[in-house]
């Protein structure tokens, strides 16, 4: 049990302390900083998927008028570490994914780089590349473990006697594409070195974290590398890790001493070099009794890597926990490719491994005649399954009930195709949420008391629109017993005291519970009345209780959808959210995360997907007119709500992360509605209208 | 090949020599140093780079610096008067119309744009009547701002700030 703290600026909306400057313009992200005389980086990629360059010739680049440097990877600095292939740019003469890159060319204008860049002539020797993703491959294997260290493959009781003695069972196999993050500020980095320091403006999800992964690679003391970072444009696990955007600036602007070198991807760039989400297979098989109690839950995942680098995502893994069964099992295999290396993106795992599993419990829940929200209650399980540990708290059933009683569930003709408005026909679907509650250990913040009677309070934790600005401002207020006024936080600098990654939703429950240890340290040590200049710096504590419980958010969405009768056009017309997140600390701004969230899943349901063409081995929609994020008007009024939840074995500000829960179910719950408007069930995303014309 | 062009930016009289090859984008950005317009996509495909050129919105990536000689420039920074933003700009900070804020000056210049767009009378694709005044539905507004997305996805936010200042 934590010490919870009492709320009084924590559950208070202020709205962004930064928002005046965003809404200006005048928020500097990194390609805004100000730096004298940049150069600018133009990257060359490779145009086939898998060989060796065999030659690069940039005597035209270097000939013309403002062109300062052209990298290759005969003549590039050679990298301290080449441990993560993804990061050893220009190291080797490979070509191991399409869109690699291959050169990079230095000049005093965009334009100059870029023409510079069409004129490098690299001369790759092609060799079969392999970049189709199969259920049915002979080389799939097992990795060692899966993404956020969970295990590869689960096992308990007996699945296939437990299916074949069910009386209802679904088996069915269900896909996800391939994702792009796409943030909307492309991976953006400045470098300038002076005496062999390194200073970035670096667009990242944590400042600490990109520098010691520069600093590794290129073989520099930590403490010589800088990483800047204020604001950034949205990161969505694209820019939690640094991608080669980093090295290949800081060695460019090795080339050209004393300039400072700036790059900012392209969109299309992004398609190839800053992550993304591998596509999945998953195989569900549930079975269920004639009361609609789950025996058997198994999920089988093959998705893709890179071969490169091993990127495991952990898609069966929320199958662990969500749902009470006796027979349970669960397996990830891997297909390594000559593919761009895939990542993190907004709640890796999770939002893939629940579109299959809601998807398939809706499935079951009509093939047994249970109401999908009663199903969901009645396999409610009253300890972790796998783990068989209790939950610090699970509020599942009441997000459901509160929200089937404000979406009007009950109303609901359960019968597909019951309701037509004029040519659409319209149906509602149901799907939980899950994330789990993470904290990461390492950071650690100052507080100081000011010349001005306020308190600084310093920690070097990222705002990637998550709000962290105003909300661990309102965490420190609450934690020294101030008013929100009275603090002065700073963020987004490796100059400040390090701070972990904004990833795995675990921002407020680490830098919070951090900042918390050191206000009480600083409250024990100086009091009330602290004199001006008193600073303490606290680390953040050991977890006490981490092992005794299971942590995990949960929510309810749903959705409501219209399918044109006649062009299978699908438009989503509701979605609500239920969340139960532990305590909300700005609601204002977590209602912004939620919704995201859910529009973000709205859009994986209707719009999203990469297409490889696996001629070439490339995305070929890579740009924003091809790949279809939801636009203004693809979007109707999202709600996102919680309810009250009190978790004291959190953290101190009862706080679960609320940043990636809302995509977590949205894809499933859509499907779920548009399968009950047309009786049409589409288990692979996206639902595009081809799959309603039959 | 290179030219001079003058702009007025945000009120400023500005001078900059440009290649014939530079967009408005990157003349605002990395000649001007006016780095309130985001570069998004660079292919006018986001909005991110949306100001008012003349009072009218536009995508400063599509249009090159060269053929903008003597042109009117509005970007974010640039809309308030009188020391206070836009009131379109105060409706986003109270509505928290925006998350990582990086679509967000290409959000309210197109709002700026659009709302005059309709008190002309202007139909969109959703408009019924092409003749009559423009009445700002919700969807009028979704519609009309369509050409903006946001990553974040706070578009609900973003039509209920723009319907604040609308009504
Ligand atoms: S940067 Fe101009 S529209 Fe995207
Ligand atoms: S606020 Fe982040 S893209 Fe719109």
């Amino acid at each position: 049990m934590t010490d919870l703290l009492r709320p009084h600026v924590l559950g208070a909306s202020p709205a962004r302390v930064e928002g005046a400057a965003k809404v200006t313009g005048t928020a500097l992200y990194a390609g805004d900083q100000r730096v004298t005389d940049p150069a600018y980086l133009h990257l060359v990629q490779a145009e086939v998927a898998r060989g060796r360059v065999t030659s690069v010739d940039a005597e035209a680049a270097l000939a013309l008028d403002g062109v300062l440097a052209v990298l290759t990877p005969d003549n590039a600095p050679r990298l301290a570490s080449t441990d993560d292939a993804e990061l050893a740019v220009l190291q080797s003469h490979d070509v191991d994914f399409r869109g690699q890159v291959v050169a990079a060319v230095v000049a005093r204008t965009p334009e100059i780089a870029r023409q510079a860049g069409a004129l490098v002539d690299v001369r790759i020797d092609e060799a079969p590349h392999d970049v189709h993703l199969g259920a049915d491959r002979d080389d799939l294997y097992a990795p060692e473990e899966v993404n956020a260290g969970a295990e590869t493959d689960t096992s308990q009781g007996d699945v296939d006697a437990a299916m074949a003695e069910a009386p209802f069972t679904v088996d069915h196999t269900y896909t996800t594409a391939w994702y792009n993050n796409n943030p909307m500020e492309p991976h953006t980095t400045t470098a300038l070195w002076s005496d062999g320091d390194l200073v970035l403006h670096d667009s990242t999800q944590g400042v600490h974290p990109t520098r010691d992964t520069a600093a590794e690679v290129l073989g520099l003391d930590p403490e010589r590398v800088r990483v800047v970072s204020p604001h950034v444009g949205g990161g969505f696990g694209s820019k939690g890790t640094a991608h080669v955007n980093v090295i290949i600036t800081a060695l460019a602007a090795k080339a050209v001493p004393g300039t400072p070198v700036k790059l900012a991807l392209t969109r299309q760039q992004m398609f190839s070099l800053v992550g993304y989400r591998t596509p999945t297979i998953q195989r569900v098989r549930l079975g269920c009794d004639e009361g609609g109690w789950l025996r058997a839950v198994a999920v089988d995942v093959v998705e893709q890597t890179s071969r490169i680098k091993e990127y495991a995502e952990q898609t069966a893994v929320p199958s662990r926990m969500m749902y009470a069964a006796p027979h349970r099992s669960t397996t990830h295999r891997l297909a390594a490719l000559d593919v761009p290396v895939p990542s993190w993106m907004r709640a890796p795992g999770e939002c893939p491994g629940m579109f299959a599993l809601e998807s398939a419990v809706d499935e079951l829940a009509i093939a047994c005649g249970v109401d999908p929200v009663e199903f969901r209650v009645r396999n409610e399980p009253e300890v972790e399954p796998e783990s068989g540990k209790p939950f610090s708290s699970r509020n599942l059933v009441a997000c459901l009930r509160e929200g089937a009683r404000r979406f009007g569930w009950d109303d609901r003709d359960p019968a597909p195709r019951s309701r037509r408005e004029s040519d659409w026909l319209v149906g509602t679907g149901v799907a939980s949420s899950t994330y789990p509650v993470n904290k990461m250990p390492g950071s650690a913040a100052t507080v100081r008391r000011t010349v001005d009677g306020r308190f600084r309070v310093e920690i070097g934790a990222a705002d990637i629109g998550t709000g962290t600005w105003t909300s661990l401002a309102q965490v420190a207020a609450d934690a020294l017993g101030v008013e929100f006024a009275d603090v002065e936080l700073r963020i987004g600098d490796t100059d400040l005291p390090k701070a972990t990654v904004a990833g795995g939703s675990s921002g407020i429950t680490s830098w919070g519970s951090t900042v918390v240890a050191a206000a009480r340290e600083f409250r024990a040590k100086f009091g009330d009345d602290p004199d001006e200049g008193d600073e303490l710096t606290a680390t953040m504590p050991e977890d006490d209780a981490s092992d005794e419980y299971a942590k995990h958010a949960f929510g309810a969405q749903f959705a409501e959808v219209r399918v044109h009768v006649d062009t299978g056009e699908v438009r989503v017309s509701r979605l609500l959210g239920v969340f139960a997140v532990g305590r909300v600390v700005n609601p204002r701004l977590a209602r912004s995360q939620l919704v995201g969230g859910m529009t973000m899943g709205l859009s994986m349901a209707l719009h999203e997907r990469s297409v490889l063409d696996e001629r070439f081995g490339h995305v070929v929609n890579h740009d924003f007119a091809e790949y279809h994020i939801a636009a203004n008007a693809d979007v109707p009024r999202v709600e996102a709500l919680w309810i009250d939840e009190h978790d004291p074995h959190v953290n101190p500000m009862g706080t679960k992360g609320i940043g990636e829960i809302g995509i977590v179910g949205t894809a499933a719950a859509i499907a779920n509605a548009a399968h009950h408007a047309t009786g049409v069930r589409v288990r692979d995303l996206p639902l595009t209208l081809d799959h309603f014309l039959s | 090949m290179d030219g001079d062009v003058e702009l007025d930016v945000d009120g400023r009289s500005r001078t900059l020599r440009v290649d014939s090859r530079t967009t408005l984008l990157d003349a605002l950005r990395e000649g001007l140093g006016v780095t309130s317009v985001k570069k998004g996509c660079d292919h006018g495909q986001c909005g991110s780079c949306t100001v008012l050129l003349g009072g009218r919105r536009v995508v400063t990536c599509l249009t090159f610096a060269i053929a903008h000689d003597g042109a009117t420039v509005t970007t974010a920074e640039g809309l308030g008067a009188g020391g206070r933003p836009h009131p379109v700009q105060e409706a986003f900070v109270e509505r928290d119309a925006f998350q990582c804020g990086f679509c967000t000056p290409g959000q309210v210049c197109s709002a700026v744009g659009m709302l005059a767009e309709a008190r002309d009378g202007r139909p969109s694709a959703v408009t019924d009547d092409l003749t009559g005044p423009v009445e700002l539905s919700d969807d009028e507004v979704r519609e009309r701002m369509s050409g903006n997305l946001c990553r974040c996805g706070a578009y609900g936010n973003i039509v209920d700030a723009i319907q604040d200042v609308a009504r």
